[in-house]
C-alpha cells in the first residue's frame, strides 16, 4: 500500500471520527469543531489520492480545491460562531432547543 | 454513569457500530481506487505555457477553475455579510494587552505584511499566492486587534469596505472587459495573463485579509462621520 492510501485512510478515519462527535455532543462549539475535523478529513483525502502521480508532481486540481475549500471552510466556521454566540444571547445556552421555543 | 447516560447507552453502540460500517465502506471505496491516476496533471502540464505562471496550483486557482476563485471569494463576502447582520454579539470584556503581545506585536506585524507580500509574488513560480499571502495578512490583523487596536473610524466606512469587496470587483471587472474584448469568461490572453493573474491576486490577498480580520472580529465596526 503507498503512503497515498495511508493518508486518504487516515482522512476518511478523521472524517468519521467527526461525525461521531456532531451526533453525540450537543453543545454548538463541539459541533463546530467536529465538522473541522470532518473536514480536514475530506481535504487530507483529496489531497493524498492526487499524488498518484508515479513520481511525478502531484495532480494540482484537487490541491487548488483543497485550498478553495479550507478558505471557505474557515468562512463558514466564523458564521457559524457568529450564529452560536446569537442563540446563546437569545436563549442563555449555546445548545439548540429540543423542544421548538414557545 | 448518570440515569441518562445509561438510557442512552445502547443508542451510542448502535452509532458506534453504524459508524464503524460507514468507515469500512468508505475507507474499501478508497482502496479500489487505481494505485496510480495522473488526473489532470497532463493537460495542466501541457498548458502551463499559456497560463502566465509556472506554479501549477496557482494557474489551475486563477487561471483555468478561475471561475471557483471568483465564487468562493463572494462566499468569503457572504460569509462577512452573515456575521455582520447577526451583529449583536455581546462585547467582550478586553483586558489591556500585557507588555509580550504589545512587544510581540509591533515586532511581527511588519514581517507579516514582508511575508504576505513575498508570498503573493512567489505564488507565480512556487507553493504561494493570494491565499496564503492573505492569511497571513489576516494574522497580522489578528494580532493588532488582540492588542485592542480598532481601525480608525475615518477608514472604517466606505474605504474597509472598499478593501473588503476589491478581490471580488477586480475580478468580476477583469472577467467582464475580457468577455467584452470578446474572449470567453475569465479566458485571459496568454500575452498578459501573467500581469492580470498578478493584479487578481494583489487585490485578492487585500480581500482575504482584510475579510478574515473582520471575521475574527465579528461585530460590525461602527463607521465614523
Amino acid at each position: 500500500m503507498s503512503p497515498a492510501f495511508l493518508y486518504a485512510l487516515v482522512g476518511v478515519g478523521l472524517f468519521t471520527l467527526g461525525l461521531y462527535a456532531l451526533i453525540v455532543h450537543a453543545h454548538l462549539l463541539r459541533k463546530i469543531l467536529a465538522i473541522n475535523v470532518m473536514a480536514s478529513g475530506v481535504f487530507l483525502v483529496l489531497v493524498a489520492l492526487a499524488a498518484r502521480t508515479q513520481g511525478a508532481a502531484p495532480d494540482p486540481v484537487p490541491h487548488a480545491m483543497v485550498i478553495t475549500g479550507i478558505v471557505v471552510a474557515v468562512s463558514a466556521t466564523a458564521l457559524a460562531l457568529a450564529l452560536m454566540l446569537r442563540v446563546r444571547a437569545e436563549t442563555g445556552r449555546a445548545e439548540l432547543a429540543e423542544e421548538p421555543l414557545e | 454513569m448518570t440515569e441518562r447516560g445509561k438510557k442512552q447507552l445502547p443508542f451510542r453502540l448502535l452509532l458506534v457500530a453504524l459508524l464503524f460500517v460507514l468507515t469500512a465502506g468508505l475507507g474499501y471505496a478508497v482502496l479500489t481506487l487505481p494505485s496510480q491516476a495522473p488526473g489532470l496533471s497532463n493537460p495542466v502540464v501541457a498548458n502551463l505555457e499559456a497560463s502566465g505562471v509556472s506554479n501549477p496550483v496557482t494557474a489551475v486557482l486563477l487561471n483555468f477553475r478561475a471561475y471557483d476563485t471568483l465564487l468562493e471569494l463572494g462566499v468569503l463576502l457572504l460569509a462577512l455579510f452573515g456575521v455582520w447582520s447577526l451583529a449583536a454579539v455581546p462585547e467582550c470584556r478586553e483586558s489591556p494587552p500585557g507588555p509580550v503581545l504589545d512587544g510581540l506585536s509591533r515586532l511581527l506585524v511588519p514581517w507579516l505584511i514582508l511575508v504576505a507580500g513575498y508570498l503573493l509574488w512567489a505564488g507565480a513560480h512556487a507553493p504561494g499566492g493570494a491565499f496564503q499571502a492573505g492569511s497571513v495578512l489576516a494574522a497580522a490583523g489578528v494580532l493588532l486587534l488582540l492588542t485592542g487596536w480598532r481601525l480608525d473610524t475615518r477608514f472604517s466606512g466606505l474605504p474597509l469596505r472598499m478593501s473588503l469587496v476589491a478581490g471580488l470587483g477586480v475580478f468580476v471587472v477583469v472577467a467582464v472587459v475580457l468577455i467584452l474584448m470578446g474572449g470567453r469568461l475569465l479566458e485571459y490572453p496568454p500575452s498578459f495573463a501573467g500581469a492580470l493573474i498578478l493584479l487578481i491576486e494583489a487585490a485578492a490577498t487585500l480581500s482575504i485579509g482584510m475579510t478574515l480580520a473582520a471575521l475574527f472580529l465579528g461585530a460590525r465596526p461602527e463607521a465614523g462621520p
